[in-house]
C-alpha cells in the first residue's frame, strides 16, 4: 500500500518543530507500524535527510519503549497493544496517517517522536518498591498466604509497563492510571502494605510535583492503556491516599 | 490533613463531595418544584417553610452558597491546572474513540450551569433575598395576590418564552453534566461502585430524570399561559 504521513519532527527539545509529509510506497499490510517506520527511514538515509528518531526497544509489547501518538490515538486505531503491535493491516492504501509525540508538560520531547518519560522513573523512585531484604533470607512463599482475588490483582497491576499512553491520551495529561497501578500492585499485597501509607503519600506528591494533571475519570487511559490497566486501580489509590491521611 | 486536600487526588475528593452535597440539593429541589404542577397550596406551604425556616435559612442555606461556589471555582482551578499539564496540543486528536462527550466537556456544561445559576439567583434568589433580609418582610405574601405569594412569582417568570428556552437548554446541559458527574463523584471517592451496573443505571435514571423533570415543570407554566 501506498500512504502519506504526517509525522512531528523536531531538531531538539529547545527547537520548535512542525508536522512534515512523508510519503511511502509498496508497504506490506503485514509489516508492524515500527517497520513501516523503518522503511521510512531507510528512504530518508538512502536520500541524504535526517531519519525519523522514536522510541523502540524490545518490538514485542513487553518493554513500553515505544510511544507515537497515531490518527489521534496512543499507540493508534488498534485495542490492547503498543505501538510495535500495531500492524499496517489496520490501514488503508492511500490513507493519511498523523504521527505526533506523546504531549504532556511532563512528557517534553527529546526530538521528533522520542520524549522524555524519566517523570514515571522519578515517580517509581518516591515510593514504588518494597524495603525487605530478600537476599539471602528468602521465605518460603507460602509462609504468607495471600487470597487468588488479591494475588490476581495484585498481578493485573503489575503488568503495567509504564508506557506512559494513559498520560498521552488523557486530556488532563494525568499520570493516575500509572501511579494508581504501581501503588495497588503493592497495597495489594503483605509485603508491600508494611510501607503503604509512605508510599502512596510520596508518589502522589512525586506525581504532582512532575506536573500531570488531574483525573477527571473520562476512562480515556483505561480504553486506550496496551494492558487494559483497570480505572479501579485509580479508586484504590484515592482510598489508600484517604486511608493514610485520615 | 490540610496537605490531603492541596494534592490532586485531594483536590477530586473535595470536588466529589461538593458534587454529593449539590446532587442532594437538586434532589430536593426537585421534589418542592414537582409540588408546583399538582398543587399550588403545597407548593406554596413547604416552600414558605423552607423560606422561613431559622434552620435553612441561616444554617442550611450558608453551606448551600459555599457548596455551589466551592464547586464552580474548584472546577475551573483544576480546569487551569490540567490545561497547564497538558502542553502542547495535538495536531489530530481522536477524542471520541476512548470517551464520551460529556466526560471531555464537563468545564462547558459546567460553564452553561453557572451562566444558568446566574440567571436563576436574578429570577429567584436575589428577589428573595431582598424581600426578607433588606425590606424584613417574612410574611411570604404579596399585594394583589391570595394566600402565599411563592406559586404566583414561580408561574410568572415562565410567562415569556425566551426565559423558559433557557431554562429548557440549561437542563439539557446539566443532564450532560450529570451524565458523567454522577458515576464520576463516585470514583473519585474511591468506591468502584460507579463501574458496576447497579449504580451506573441509577446514576443514568438521577440524571436524566431529574432535568427532564424540570424541563416538564416549566414548559408546563409556559404552555398553561400561553394556552389560557
Amino acid at each position: 500500500m501506498n500512504l502519506t504521513l504526517k509525522i512531528w519532527r523536531q531538531k531538539d527539545s529547545k527547537t520548535k518543530g512542525q508536522m512534515v509529509d512523508y510519503k511511502v510506497t509498496d508497504i506490506s499490510e503485514h509489516m508492524s507500524f515500527l517497520e513501516m517506520m523503518d522503511v521510512l527511514n531507510e528512504q530518508l538515509v538512502n536520500s541524504g535527510e535526517e531519519p525519523v528518531a522514536f522510541d523502540h526497544d524490545c518490538r514485542e509489547g513487553i518493554c513500553g519503549m515505544c510511544s507515537m501518538y497515531i490518527n489521534g490515538e496512543a499507540h493508534g486505531p488498534d485495542r490492547g497493544i503498543t505501538t510495535c503491535q500495531l500492524h499496517m493491516r489496520m490501514f488503508k492504501d492511500g490513507d493519511t496517517i498523523t504521527i505526533e509525540p506523546f504531549r504532556a508538560a511532563a512528557f517534553p520531547v527529546i526530538k521528533d517522536l522520542v520524549v522524555d518519560r524519566m517523570a514515571f522513573e522519578r515517580i517509581q523512585q518516591a515510593g514504588g518498591y518494597i524495603s525487605v531484604n530478600t537476599s539471602g533470607n528468602t521465605q518460603d512463599a507460602n509462609s504468607i498466604p495471600i487470597s487468588k482475588h488479591a494475588a490476581d490483582e495484585a498481578m493485573d497491576a503489575a503488568t503495567c509497563i509504564g508506557c506512559g499512553a494513559c498520560v498521552a491520551t488523557c486530556k488532563n495529561s494525568s499520570a493516575m492510571l500509572f501511579v494508581g497501578a504501581k501503588v495497588s500492585q503493592y497495597a495489594l499485597l503483605p509485603q508491600g502494605q508494611v510501607e503503604a501509607a509512605d508510599r502512596v503519600q510520596n508518589m502522589v506528591a512525586q506525581m504532582d510535583l512532575e506536573g500531570f494533571g488531574n483525573c477527571t475519570n473520562t476512562g480515556a487511559c483505561e480504553v486506550e492503556c496496551p494492558k487494559g490497566i483497570s480505572l479501579e486501580n485509580i479508586a484504590r489509590m484515592n482510598r489508600e491516599l484517604m486511608k493514610a491521611n485520615l | 490533613m490540610s496537605g490531603f486536600f492541596k494534592s490532586s487526588i485531594g483536590r477530586k475528593v473535595a470536588m466529589a463531595l461538593s458534587a454529593f452535597f449539590l446532587m442532594f440539593f437538586l434532589l430536593q429541589h426537585f421534589a418542592i418544584n414537582i409540588l408546583s404542577v399538582f398543587s399550588a397550596d403545597a407548593f406554596n406551604e413547604v416552600s414558605h417553610f423552607m423560606g422561613t425556616n431559622p434552620l435553612i435559612q441561616y444554617a442550611l442555606q450558608p453551606v448551600l452558597i459555599f457548596g455551589v461556589v466551592f464547586h464552580f471555582v474548584m472546577g475551573f482551578v483544576l480546569e487551569l491546572k490540567n490545561k497547564k499539564a497538558q502542553g502542547m496540543s495535538y495536531a489530530k486528536n481522536n477524542g471520541a474513540a476512548n470517551s464520551s462527550w460529556m466526560s471531555r466537556n464537563m468545564i462547558w456544561s459546567g460553564v452553561a450551569i453557572l451562566a444558568f445559576i446566574i440567571l436563576h439567583f436574578i429570577d429567584f434568589w436575589f428577589p428573595e433575598i431582598n424581600t426578607k433580609f433588606i425590606q424584613g418582610d417574612w410574611s411570604g405574601t404579596m399585594e394583589g395576590v391570595e394566600g402565599f405569594r411563592y406559586h404566583e412569582e414561580l408561574t410568572h417568570k415562565f410567562h415569556s418564552h425566551i426565559r423558559t428556552i433557557a431554562y429548557v437548554v440549561a437542563f439539557i446541559f446539566l443532564m450532560l453534566h450529570l451524565l458523567h458527574g454522577f458515576t464520576s463523584a463516585f470514583q473519585s471517592m474511591g468506591s468502584t461502585a460507579g463501574r458496576k451496573k447497579t449504580l451506573q443505571n441509577i446514576g443514568k435514571a438521577y440524571s436524566i430524570i431529574i432535568p427532564l423533570g424540570f424541563i416538564f415543570i416549566a414548559l408546563y407554566h409556559h404552555l398553561k399561559y400561553v394556552l389560557s
